[in-house]
């Protein structure tokens, strides 16, 4: 698989690049490019390319990479993507979250018995309005594209829809977790049509990655 | 001046409508060999009429008549051709072949070869059971992707009762079985594997919708269903046969599927290119019983493969 690819990566930027790089490299692919290479995106001797994981589903649905790792939340918010999902990573793990500011009553609560309506920002825009609609409850969901936390400090919004790993940005900026969305974690996913075309390759990976998994989940 | 036109629909010019042409009379042609004949059905039926097919998969536009009547811009050509079998073919002597290119609709994300309004081109061989039906639209599939000139596609055949009568073996109890042909259709295996362990149902249930391959699949599962996607391979043509591969797993999205099911990939498109399958029961809800098997091919995806190809030679 090293000397010459027959699977195109797509490797995710960011929080999971590390854990991702350390797993090909257990895997066999060799990942020393891609880690002395900054700015490069694209290393076509290891069939490697990164990009933002909220990408990565587009690149893969498209064919444009084969296989690719991403989390469960990019997957949930564009689920209409055509993708196999294959294997649970197990890390980057966080969780979504609604959260308000600290102190009873909960804004979010009060804003929704006195107004009807609750405001909530997130970059999650459809996680958050299927997660409302689900538990019954009117809310307008504000998109935001930079800092999420600042919403609710600014008086934009009574809560926050929000990937958390820590808390501890919450914490700062005197925010409380008041209910938990959904737990995400890495996920290896394929291209359907390559899924099949390519299957011994990609079965293979599958193989080699769930033998470096810490613990093979139940 | 611009003038916008509804999302998820697109004008052909002359440059690009002579390669579709091209490649419709390819088809067409072998069709007409086979003795397909070609028909046209409105593009507009009554709804009630469209939801008797039960495909899951609902008309996205829709209209009112004159007298207050819901109609709807059909998803596909296989019910329409139902009704026009069961209403204007009531006593013919099957079997009966229909070839057809027709536009249909359906409320899809737009993109590169998947438009709302699209050009369909495929077949109905209705009152041939299987598997000597399934093979014969097969071959009809093979030759009509020769003719068009594609040359790296592969045929990937499953089977729409496979997992069904999976559940049934391994006694998959009723509140569970639509959970995991949820996650199957979803392609979602990770959930699947969750499912199955959560339930302590058998690990069978996850390992055999993952089988893909050549023949050798198949020795790794018993029954009918096995039985059944043998009986077609044994009954190939050397030139089709060499096209398959199994796909145990392979969940196509309208839910009228029956029996052997398949999608056509090319390595050059990251989706199907088209498929078909095996619809035995769909003809009975429209008064005609009588089994059948079709494909449909999305022109704007053959056009798109046969384009990678040529850059890739």
């Amino acid at each position: 698989m090293s000397s010459s690819p027959t699977l195109t990566i797509a490797v995710p930027r960011g929080a999971l690049m590390r854990d991702t790089l350390d797993l090909l490299d257990g895997v066999g692919i060799d990942t020393s490019e891609v880690r002395a290479n900054d700015r490069k995106l694209l290393f076509g001797d290891v069939g490697i390319v990164t990009m933002r994981p909220s990408d990565v589903p587009t690149y893969v649905e498209a064919g444009a990479a084969d296989v690719g790792i991403t989390g469960k939340d990019v997957l949930t918010e564009q689920d209409e993507r055509e993708v196999v999902e294959l294997l649970d990573l197990g890390y980057g793990p966080c969780r979504m979250i609604l959260a308000t500011v600290a102190g009873e009553p909960d804004p979010a609560a009060e804003a929704l018995r006195r107004l009807g309506v609750m405001r909530v920002a997130t970059k999650y825009y459809r996680i958050a309005a299927r997660y409302f609609e689900a538990t019954g409850r009117q809310a307008e969901i504000v998109e935001v594209k930079g800092s999420v936390e600042l919403a609710p400090l600014t008086g934009l919004v009574e809560a926050i829809v929000d990937l958390t790993a820590t808390g501890t940005t919450l914490r700062e900026n005197g925010l409380v977790i008041r209910e938990e969305i959904m737990v995400s974690t890495a996920r290896l996913i394929a291209n359907p049509v390559a899924h099949k075309l390519k299957s011994a390759a990609i079965d293979t990976l599958v193989a080699r990655m769930r033998g470096q998994l810490p613990a093979v989940p139940a | 001046m611009i003038h916008p036109i509804p999302n998820g629909t697109r004008d052909v010019l002359p440059d690009e409508m002579r390669e579709l042409r091209a490649i419709t009379e390819a088809m067409r042609a072998v069709f007409e060999r086979r003795a397909y004949g070609e028909v046209w059905t409105p593009t507009i039926e009554f709804e009630d009429v469209l939801r008797r097919g039960e495909t899951g998969v609902d008309p996205a536009y829709r209209v009112f008549d004159d007298h207050g009547h819901v109609m709807a811009l059909r998803p596909d050509m296989t019910v329409p051709i139902a009704r026009v079998v069961a209403a204007r073919y009531a006593t013919a002597e099957p079997p009966l072949r229909f070839s057809y290119f027709a536009h249909a609709y359906r409320g899809v994300r737009p993109h590169r070869g998947q438009m709302r309004e699209f050009l369909q081109a495929g077949i109905e061989l209705v009152g041939a059971p299987g598997p000597h039906g399934t093979v014969e639209a097969l071959s009809v599939l093979c030759e009509a992707l020769d003719a068009v000139g594609l040359k790296g596609y592969r045929i990937a055949l499953g089977s729409a009762s496979l997992y069904p009568a999976l559940m049934d073996t391994f006694g998959v109890p009723a509140d569970v079985r639509e959970t995991l042909l949820a996650a199957l259709a979803a392609r979602d295996f990770v959930r699947l594997e969750t499912q199955v362990a959560t339930h302590g149902l058998d690990d069978a249930l996850v390992r055999v919708p993952q089988l893909r391959g050549g023949r050798e699949v198949l020795d790794q599962i018993t029954g009918g269903e096995a039985d059944g996607l043998s009986a077609i391979l044994a009954d190939l043509p050397e030139h089709v046969s060499s096209r398959v591969v199994f796909d145990l797993g392979l969940a196509r999205g309208l839910g009228y599927y029956t029996g052997a099911v398949f999608d056509v990939l090319d390595p050059e498109l990251g989706e199907p290119l088209g498929g078909g399958g095996r619809y035995d029961d769909l003809l009975g809800r429209f008064g005609r019983p009588l089994p059948a098997v079709g494909f449909a091919l999305h022109v704007d995806r053959l056009h798109l493969a046969l384009a990678g190809e040529e850059a890739a030679a």
